[in-house]
């Protein structure tokens, strides 16, 4: 029973980090209908930034807020540049740009970085906590998160910008109407969202270590998390990705050999979007014909 | 109405009096292409005819998908798994029972054909992004179970097989023959998958893409025509999958990884997705693509790589061959015009 609670709690903080990921995710998807294939890989390379902040002796807190505000103007800069060109493209031709994007960044990092495997420090420590059920690096993860989630919640509920990048996601063409600039909503929450994948980042690599595929396995448990939620809902990431990281541990740790667990978690996943297909707190579409 | 006659007629008058119309340019340039394929392991190395071979085999596996994705819109983002299933069952039936290797290659399409109907299923709930999700799923969970169940598979150390000789009627050295015979199944499949699209099946495939309602409420069975798409695309990723096999003696759980997978619909759309010819475009691309970014940077071939796809999207959002498409269309009518004007002056 012991062994149970703490298996939950670990998975509740690797899912802590699925959920980051997963909300990054779908606030890109809920401004243009696709999902971001490379923003694993933007927050990989974020997380080397950080890591070579922390390398110049930089203190760590300070490195996060840096890396976080370079990721955002990063994530900007790209939705200006790269994606706008095929804003109005068939959505496969804008998958294979996601997917350029990411073997860019998977590429170069490893090219300016090498790809041995690197130590990451975590600001937590590692110390047990509460009769060893939690450590202290995990319950930092969980709380990083939780005041993520809450940012972003007052953000989106309670500011005028926030309001705005909500209309321009639902509604582009009113939107434009009464004034909203239509395509820097998109680059803003362009950068939100690679802002957002690098805190996961952060979060991940002392438990991951960082190299240049760190994130591949994040990403499609992160992408399984989103869907699991209902892609139209970001309540709905957060407890897909903390589902999805429980679920990770437990087949983990009780059904099957390590091999196949990857492959275990996901035939659980598919099994559940097939008897659910828009999600657990997706609204079924309506089409009207 | 008016107007696509009037334009019929104008290119019917242009194919008379200045040259071709858009589907004769398209008959003349398959017909140089085959002439051209034939020829060309005369002219090049051993090495570059075996890389040709490939592209030829990773075109027959891109014809299956543009099938499912381009013509029925149902996205796969984990076609290297039929790949893996025709490359195994070639290489265990050649290495277990001693299978001679021509007579691998129905077996292979079939049991992927099966088990394409059987993914097609669970697929008939599922759309979009979700499908891509589950298919991606496939696609990683390929090498784990091939290196899983390795008293079948040989594990990660996979199975070695030798290269098929020419026959003893045709004695033109292994790498031409496997060009040759991959060749062969190549125009096979284009011929049958253009045969296939032409006829009701194919509008039926189109239909339940542009607007599934409607199809069903004219009478087309959509669950029957969707799982049969998914099982004919998973026969053709199959039978390549087997080709490749035998053209490269060897099957490995990681020679199947999700990267091989996204190759795949990077060729497809790249190629030109909802094209029978942007097979070959695709085929073309993904086989030597990689190469000519590794000549150009050891340090980071794959950032050049991405660089490709991003120019490719860029200048041709529609794929090569739907591009060319548009050319050849607007080359054809824009002679029909001019002749058109030719014949009378008053106009």
């Amino acid at each position: 029973m012991e062994q149970l609670l703490q298996q939950v709690l670990s998975g509740l903080a690797t899912g802590a980090v699925y959920a980051s990921l997963a909300l990054a995710l779908v606030m890109i998807h809920q401004a243009t209908e696709s999902v971001n294939f490379a923003q694993g890989e933007m927050a990989m390379f974020s997380t080397y930034i950080a890591w070579m902040f922390v390398q110049a002796g930089v203190p760590f807190w300070i490195a996060f807020v840096l890396t976080v505000a370079i990721s955002f103007l990063g994530g900007v800069l790209i939705e200006r540049v790269l994606i706008r060109p095929v804003e109005s493209a068939p959505v496969l031709s804008q998958v294979i740009v996601f997917i350029g994007l990411l073997v860019i960044f998977n590429s170069t990092a490893g090219w300016i970085f090498t790809y041995t495997v690197q130590e990451f420090p975590s600001p937590f420590g590692d110390t047990p906590l509460f009769g060893d059920m939690i450590t202290s690096s995990e319950l930092g993860v969980i709380g990083v998160t939780l005041v993520v989630l809450a940012l972003l919640y007052v953000f989106f509920r309670f500011t005028p910008l926030g309001f705005a990048m909500r209309a321009a996601a639902q509604n582009p063409e009113s939107a434009r109407l009464v004034g909203i600039r239509v395509g820097w909503m998109l680059a803003i929450g362009w950068g939100l969202a690679a802002a957002v994948g690098a805190v996961a980042g952060i979060m991940v690599a002392p438990v991951l270590f960082l190299d240049p595929n760190m994130m591949s396995g994040v990403l499609l448990y992160a992408f399984a998390a989103a869907l699991l939620g209902g892609i139209s809902s970001p309540g709905g990431a957060v407890v897909g990705g903390l589902v999805v990281g429980v679920l990770e541990n437990l087949v983990g740790t009780y059904l099957i050999p390590t091999e196949l667990k990857l492959t275990v978690a996901l035939a659980v996943i598919i099994i559940i979007l097939v008897v659910k297909p828009s999600g657990l707190f997706g609204t079924a579409l309506i089409k009207r014909v | 109405m008016v107007e696509t006659s009037e334009t019929a007629s104008a290119s019917l008058a242009g194919s008379r009096t200045a040259g071709l119309s858009a589907a004769g340019w398209r008959r003349l340039g398959v017909l140089a292409a085959i002439v051209a394929a034939v020829i060309l392991p005369w002219l090049v190395s051993d090495y570059r005819t075996f890389q040709f071979t490939l592209a030829m085999i990773y075109a027959v596996a891109l014809l299956g998908l543009n099938l499912l994705t381009g013509y029925n819109g149902q996205i796969s983002l984990g076609h290297g798994a039929f790949f893996a299933i025709g490359g195994y069952t070639a290489a265990i039936l050649i290495h277990r029972w001693g299978v001679p290797y021509y007579l691998t290659i129905p077996p292979a399409g079939l049991l992927s054909f099966v088990i394409g109907v059987l993914f097609g299923l669970p697929a008939l709930r599922l759309e979009g992004l979700y499908l891509a999700l589950v298919t991606l799923s496939m696609a990683v969970a390929t090498p784990q179970f091939l290196k899983y169940f390795d008293s079948w598979s040989g594990g990660s150390q996979g199975i070695i097989l030798t290269k098929p000789a020419a026959p003893a009627f045709f004695p033109v050295g292994t790498d031409r023959w496997l060009y040759y015979l991959s060749l062969a199944v190549l125009i096979l499949a284009f011929w049958a998958g253009r045969n296939l699209l032409r006829s009701r099946t194919g509008r039926a495939l189109i239909a339940i893409r542009d607007h599934p309602i409607s199809a069903t409420a004219m009478g087309v069975n959509t669950a029957l025509y969707k799982t049969t798409a998914f099982g004919v695309s998973a026969l053709l990723t199959g039978i390549a999958g087997a080709l490749a096999a035998l053209a490269t003696a060897f099957v490995a759980p990681d020679s199947f990884s999700p990267f091989l997978s996204i190759s795949f619909i990077v060729g497809s759309v790249v190629g030109g997705i909802a094209t029978i010819s942007g097979a070959v475009f695709g085929g073309i691309f993904i086989q030597f693509v990689p190469n000519i970014a590794n000549d150009i940077s050891d340090a980071a071939p794959w950032a050049i790589y991405g660089l490709f796809l991003l120019g490719f999207m860029y200048l041709m959002p529609k794929g090569i061959a739907g591009t060319l498409g548009e050319g050849l269309r607007r080359l054809a009518s824009a002679r029909a015009a001019s002749a058109e004007a030719a014949r009378d002056p008053a106009q």
